[in-house]
């Protein structure tokens, strides 16, 4: 990249680079302003404070980097779980591939529908928490994917969903770059669990607005592909209620450049948070960042971000996190932990926690650690006949474990360990 | 059983000698007993029989029932027979004590040809055999040895050495940090594993631990050599009397 060539300039041409749907006023109104705020913010750049570690240079070029498609025998994600599932090939909704968008305590709608009627409730949501959340970080790609993301669901959550509503993200074009943007709101006392999987495209980005009311419970397992060449920016904005719960986790593998931005709120006393991750990572390629903004607004809150990265061969880690405690957030507690596990000595582990408090009585813990696998650990269970390979994968899932404990279901916290478990048998 | 012949061992990072010849046989069924003062060598003779990385063996030969142990990689040791109880057992966060002994068991008999057990299977034996140690479902559900205490720690270890069977158990400082009846049960432990074919080589600083398992052979070891061979006799006079007069007289 010409580095004659200022930020700005560079965003108009990404901007320019898609389309921006055209809706009802209301919407049009939102992108529209979302498209001002893009252009001020202009791209993010390695100078970038919160870019400093992760260069976003491949989730900014126009056009983006081809992907290859990889396959390989194995069934997709979640396939044993009794859910509802939705279908997007290339960031475009695909209804025959999908089942009816039918949920009992749910209303599931297309992003172009919602978009499309003169009144729905989507207005005050659509845009709002990400707007929000760009203070006072600045995340410019989801500003982008504001203004221009046609394609999405707009789902509101009016009782206790039995099922999940599990999203697949197919990447089948080599050249594909994808918005999609995601509406979620869950009413008082109504609960949602969310799947996300698959690539999504050969660029993709993806932006999740949930808004959860007092006493709703809103969790959410994702899982980002085996593609190699995949870059993918995600962000969640998340607004939580009073004795609300939000938990989120995400398990990435492969993947040339990944990074999620997670961005919660605490606006009603008593509520919960999760925000996880576990990584598995290979190759001097692999570039994986989480970067967590929780701000506490209420009384009595509880957050986790709980991170676990396991990397080899050259692969990068990153966790950016941060707790914001205001002056009223009385009797918050604050909970977090990154580690990095290195399986050579090329790879990396970049973490940056931060703890920003005000009020006076808090608890707040962080840690941070990066380390190599137990030579003690592992000379114990080869010395009890378990060969090496298989003491250091036993090794490495119980490091991941501790991520993956975050979830609250069984079944889904066993897909997940299976999964990772097969990853590290390819090799 | 176990020939250990003129074996000369110094560490891998700096050149420092730490067996200096050390020459041992027990035969099959036979309990034997090394002794010794701290810092003569006792726990590193275990760990260089298992294979821990950190040392290199300059000289001699150690064979389990002919087959060369020092070419073997730790599993194969295990495999072939070769058990070395800890005298810091580990502890693995994350790991399920029973998934951990399930996955030890089961690898020790695909190295063997053997069929490998089935969940059921295994749960049975292994509940069994915990019984009698006093260990607790829930001390088998739990990560591998966190949160136990020294005692159940030891107990852990005799509960691996019953499950895999070994015909060659090596005991290193199994006494350490026991209590007189945490003590007693490991002895138990062990004493109901001798079946007249099985070995053990029993690694203490005290005469105590022998007064519950009962050895045929006692070595003295110091400063890397094996000093001194004779019967339990020769544990009695250590506890009365100390090292000092025997390395004298050797001296």
């Amino acid at each position: 990249m010409n580095s004659l060539i200022g930020k700005n300039e560079i965003s108009d041409t990404l901007a320019d680079f898609f389309i921006q749907p055209n809706g009802a006023t209301w919407a049009n109104n939102i992108r529209s302003e979302a498209l001002v705020a893009f252009n001020d913010f202009g791209v993010p750049t390695k100078r970038d404070e919160y870019w400093k570690y992760t260069n976003p240079q491949k989730l900014t070029m126009i056009p983006t980097e081809p992907a290859a498609l990889f396959s390989n025998d194995e069934p997709p994600m979640f396939e044993s779980i009794d859910r509802v599932k939705i279908v997007f090939v290339d960031g475009i909704l695909d209804l025959s591939q999908s089942d009816d968008l039918i949920l009992e305590g749910a209303t599931i709608e297309t992003l172009v529908d919602a978009t499309s009627k003169d009144i729905h409730w989507a207005k005050d949501l659509f845009g709002s928490l990400e707007k929000n959340g760009q203070k006072p970080v600045k995340r410019p790609l989801a500003a982008l994917n504001t203004a221009m993301a046609a394609e999405g669901l707009v789902i509101r959550i009016t009782d206790k969903c039995k099922k999940p509503l599990a999203i697949r993200y197919i990447h089948n074009s080599e050249t594909s770059d994808a918005l999609v943007h995601n509406i979620i709101k869950i009413e008082s006392n109504a609960q949602f669990t969310l799947l996300e999987s698959g690539a999504g495209a050969a660029r993709f980005n993806s932006v999740l607005e949930v808004d959860v009311a007092d006493n709703a419970d809103f969790h959410h397992v994702r899982t980002q592909g085996r593609d190699h060449e995949r870059k993918t920016v995600t962000h969640i904005f998340g607004r939580l209620g009073k004795e609300s719960i939000f938990k989120s986790f995400t398990m990435t593998v492969n993947g040339t450049l990944t990074r999620n931005d997670a961005v919660l709120e605490f606006t009603g006393d008593n509520a919960r948070a999760t925000v996880a991750g576990a990584t598995a990572g290979d190759g001097e390629s692999f570039h994986h960042d989480d970067t967590v903004f929780i701000t506490h607004d209420a009384v009595n809150c509880e957050s986790r971000q709980v991170f676990k990265k396991v990397l080899r061969n050259g692969a990068t880690g990153v966790f950016q996190g941060k707790i914001l405690v205001k002056a009223d957030a009385q009797k918050t507690d604050g909970y977090q932990i990154s580690q990095g596990l290195l399986l050579d000595d090329n790879s990396n582990f970049l973490a940056k926690p931060e703890l920003e408090i005000y009020a006076d009585d808090v608890a707040c813990s962080h840690g941070s650690t990066v380390g190599a696998i137990d030579e003690d650990a592992i000379f114990y269970l080869v010395s009890r006949g378990v060969p090496r390979k298989q003491a250091q994968d036993m090794l490495v899932l119980a490091f991941l474990a501790e991520a993956i404990d975050e979830i609250d279901s069984n079944d889904l916290a066993d897909d997940i360990n299976d999964r990772l478990a097969a990853w590290m048998n390819r090799r | 059983m176990l020939n250990i012949k003129n074996l000369k061992v110094g560490l891998a990072e700096e050149d420092k000698q730490i067996l200096k010849g050390v020459d041992l046989n027990i035969g099959e069924g036979e309990v034997h007993a090394i002794m010794g003062p701290n810092g003569s060598g006792k726990s590193t003779t275990s760990y260089v029989l298992a294979g821990k990385d950190g040392y290199n063996v300059t000289a001699g030969s150690a064979e389990l029932n002919g087959e060369n142990l020092l070419d073997m990689d730790p599993e194969e040791r295990a495999a072939a027979g070769l058990f070395l109880a800890f005298q810091y057992p580990v502890e693995i966060p994350g790991v399920g004590n029973m998934t951990f002994l399930r996955t030890a068991v089961n690898a020790q008999r695909k190295a063997r040809g053997e069929k490998e057990l089935t969940a059921g299977e295994f749960l049975k034996i292994v509940r069994e055999k915990a019984k009698s140690l006093k260990i607790d479902a829930e001390m088998l559900k739990r990560p591998v040895n966190v949160g136990f205490s020294g005692g159940e720690k030891k107990r852990n270890e005799i509960l691996q050495m019953a499950m895999l069977e070994p015909k060659m158990c090596v005991l290193d400082e199994t006494d350490s940090g026991l209590d007189v009846d945490a003590m007693k049960l490991v002895a138990e432990g062990v004493n109901a594993l001798r079946d007249g074919k099985r070995s053990f080589l029993v690694i203490t600083h005290y005469q105590r631990l022998l007064d519950h398992i009962k050895p045929d052979v006692v070595h003295i070891m110091a400063n890397g050599k094996i000093i001194k061979t004779g019967g339990p006799e020769l544990a009695l006079e250590v506890e009365q009397n100390g090292y000092a007069d025997i390395l004298a007289e050797v001296a």
